[in-house]
């Protein structure tokens, strides 16, 4: 469980990214932040790694204060996923992945087996472990950042917009292979993303920010959809177009569902229990 | 502080004279390089042998140069003409590279954007491809002037008069302070040119003032935030 | 052009290789000042290039003193400093002169070195749990290396072709037949030196592409660029090391 306890964090220059937040993170779950930019989201992720010390307030792993631990040694058990993969360019796919192992104190072989073992896992082809970074694809470089955030097999992974810099299409496949490997590792994840429909498809709680991280509604998917705390989640969240405003058409055939340009998106089953 | 003060007449004479050949070289590297540069930028097969002809001409030491140039060009050593060609040539060694690095910088897509609205060749190179590589260029040119103007002092050891005139005469009759003068009017020559080169930068560029400030604090920003 | 012959006759004759002034002692003693003028500017310049480099701070000062070193005319600094110090302590004079020499370019290579990488890669590894020490010998360094070696390199080569005027104060080294031949108006003498200064800066310079070239990281070559940005240094920015996708999209 991660808990951000009126955290506020003032920059040098006087912006305000955080102001007075409070939230729990349950475990084994995957938390999303979700807001537009400036909204101070990366900010609150990169506080619970100690990336950035809030100004006031703190933030607690179940229920220990972080500041009590040196943060190399809270940044090595806590997994950090970011957007361009962040790979050391001069390190191989393997010494990537390697490298937490290594640094926790791992010998050189038994890093590179895990290394190896989480290629699998993240469905990388072995024949890519000798590999640079540069030689790789956008989504490749994304899977070996997923794997060296697992390395450790920390209890905590952040996710700093992992999939924002890739393809949407493989943005989908990477997506899927989250929730595959969430329900296998059951990990506590927080994830950051500006994408509604991302935060809807991964949280089990779904946190939406204004600027200075200001909650406007904390819930999950479905409690938001069907509740908007008010006319601005509404809108941010869309209930009122596209996909998330169906109304029942009757055919011949059965009920189906139409979105507000007319296009059918699917059909209206009854339920099965 | 007395001695300049005594020969004030003479440093003052002396720079004037310095200033002009190093001008001079300066300039005329400038503008003979732009022409050369986009040669040997345009022209790949040109360009690593151009660039290793000025690299070569970098590695002749300059009071060589200065020897041998006048009895290839006719010349006399000790004429003003001889020193200025020689530090043109070092000039160009620099510039050169420095042109066709610029232009090497241009962002291809603008390059494009600029053919697809419609920009000729030539249009194209005086409008879009000079002026953003013009941070490269005058990068090099500042390189090109400090150097020039440190290196012309050589030229008195051929017998060109200049501020290098104060080293070889301050060592001769062991005056330490005609020396210093010398470094300190020679070292205050370099940077002021420099300067007025960053103020002409400025001028014409105006683009590239602003992003160079934001760079660095977006920089601390990220700094302070990890620490 | 049958000056160029005589020079090359004069390198050739035997009798420049015997003695005390024989070529091969000055090529010796060239070099002897060059290394060594080059190993007292790295002890001084590359730390503290790096200590910019990773903390971020002092960029402005360290830009300031080396434009300056830059300015000073190496020629007029030596002669002062063989002044001040003394006719028997001219070999400290050069030294100290070959050094101020050789450090902006080594200040810069080290610094330029390090702001040429990408900010997320120091960001992921300090993400992961490295320590500043660890950022700084596993990352930093590593990376920056092929820009401070350009720096290094520059530095060779601008010492190389000033300790000619080493000569000038009787220092010997191969600016000596340049000098010599100057007075007795030998141009044969004059031009053979200049050829053999010029010979050895080739050397210097191809052997530091070689050395470039092996301590360049895997991984980092195949994105090209190295060697090539190492000027244009008002502009870090512009020579990130990036992934190779980004590239093949701008091209």
């Amino acid at each position: 469980m991660i808990e951000f306890r009126n955290v506020t964090k003032l920059f040098p220059d006087g912006t305000i990214a955080v102001d007075d937040f409070s939230l729990v993170a349950p475990s084994r779950k995957i938390t999303v932040l979700v807001g537009s930019s400036g909204s101070g989201k990366t900010t609150l992720l990169r506080m619970v790694n100690r990336m950035v010390e809030p100004t006031s307030g703190g933030v607690q792993i179940d229920g220990e204060d972080i500041v009590n631990e040196r943060p190399v040694l809270l940044r090595r058990r806590i997994g950090y996923v970011m957007q361009n993969a962040g790979l050391l360019p001069h390190l191989t796919v393997a010494d990537n992945i390697a490298a937490v192992p290594k640094l926790c104190g791992s010998s050189h072989r038994a890093a590179r087996t895990r290394a190896l073992e989480l290629m699998e896992t993240v469905g990388l082809d072995s024949h890519m472990a000798d590999r640079y970074p540069s030689q790789l694809s956008g989504g490749q470089q994304q899977r070996v950042g997923v794997a060296r955030g697992l390395a450790a097999d920390p209890n905590i992974l952040l996710m700093d917009e992992p999939f924002g810099a890739v393809d949407p299409i493989v943005r989908a496949e990477l997506q899927q292979e989250l929730i595959q490997l969430q329900r296998e590792l059951d990990k506590t994840v927080i994830f950051v993303t500006h994408d509604i429909d991302e935060a809807f498809l991964l949280g089990d709680q779904v946190v939406i920010l204004a600027t200075g991280a200001k909650k406007l509604q904390v819930g999950s998917p479905s409690e938001i959809i069907e509740n908007p705390a008010d006319d601005f989640v509404a809108a941010f969240i869309g209930v009122d177009r596209g996909r998330r405003a169906l109304r029942i058409k009757h055919t011949p055939n059965g009920p189906v569902l139409v979105d507000t340009e007319g296009r059918t998106q699917g059909t209206l089953v009854e339920d099965e229990r | 502080m007395g001695w300049a003060l005594d020969n004030l007449g003479l440093v003052g004479e002396l720079t004037v004279d310095h200033l002009r050949q190093s001008a001079i070289a300066i300039m005329a590297g400038f503008v003979l390089s732009l022409p050369l540069g986009w040669i040997a930028w345009r022209y790949r097969f040109l360009r690593s042998a151009m660039l290793a002809t000025t690299g070569l001409l970098y590695t002749v030491p300059s009071l060589a140069l200065l020897l041998i140039l006048p009895i290839i060009i006719g010349f006399p050593a000790t004429s003003e003409a001889n020193l200025i060609i020689a530090l043109t040539l070092y000039a160009l060694a620099i510039m050169v590279r420095a042109v066709a690095d610029g232009l090497d910088s241009v962002d291809s897509s603008v390059r494009q954007a600029a053919t697809a609205i419609g920009y000729g060749g030539g249009r194209r190179f005086w409008a879009v491809d000079l002026p953003l590589a013009g941070p490269a260029i005058l990068a090099g040119l500042r390189v090109t002037a400090v150097s020039t103007i440190s290196l012309a002092t050589v030229g008195i050891l051929v017998g060109v008069t200049n501020l290098g005139y104060l080293f070889t005469n301050g060592l001769q009759r062991r005056i330490v302070a005609e020396v210093l003068v010398g470094v300190v009017v020679v070292t205050l020559l370099a940077l002021l040119i420099d300067r007025l080169i960053v103020l002409a930068g400025r001028v014409f560029m105006p683009w590239t003032r602003r992003p160079r400030g934001r760079g660095r604090n977006t920089r601390t920003a990220a700094v302070s935030a990890a620490t | 052009m049958n000056l160029l012959a005589d020079a090359i006759d004069w390198i050739m004759a035997p009798a420049q290789w015997q003695g005390p002034d024989a070529l091969h002692l000055l090529v010796f003693q060239h070099l002897y000042f060059t290394g060594l003028a080059v190993l007292i500017a790295s002890v001084i310049a590359v730390p503290a290039g790096w200590a910019i480099g990773h903390t971020g701070r002092g960029r402005e000062a360290a830009v300031g003193i080396s434009g300056a070193a830059r300015a000073i005319p190496s020629f007029g600094l030596l002669i002062l400093l063989v002044l001040l110090l003394g006719v028997i302590h001219k070999p400290e004079a050069a030294m100290i002169t070959f050094v101020i020499l050789a450090i902006p370019s080594l200040l810069a290579g080290a610094y330029t070195g390090f702001e040429a990488i990408d900010r997320s890669v120091i960001d992921a590894a300090r993400a992961m749990g490295m320590s500043e020490w660890q950022i700084l010998f596993k990352v930093e360094i590593p990376l920056g290396l092929p820009l401070l070696l350009g720096g290094l390199r520059s530095a060779a080569l601008q010492v190389v072709a000033t300790v000619t005027i080493a000569a000038y104060v009787n220092l010997g080294g191969l600016g000596l037949p340049i000098i010599t031949g100057l007075a007795l108006r030998r141009y044969d003498m004059v031009l053979g030196g200049a050829i053999l200064v010029a010979v050895l800066a080739l050397a210097v310079d191809g052997l530091f592409s070689l050395v470039q070239r092996l301590v360049t990281p895997h991984g980092v070559r195949t994105s090209q660029g190295i060697a090539r940005s190492s000027r244009g240094p008002k502009n870090p920015t512009a020579v990130p090391v990036r992934p190779l996708v980004k590239q093949e999209g701008r091209k």
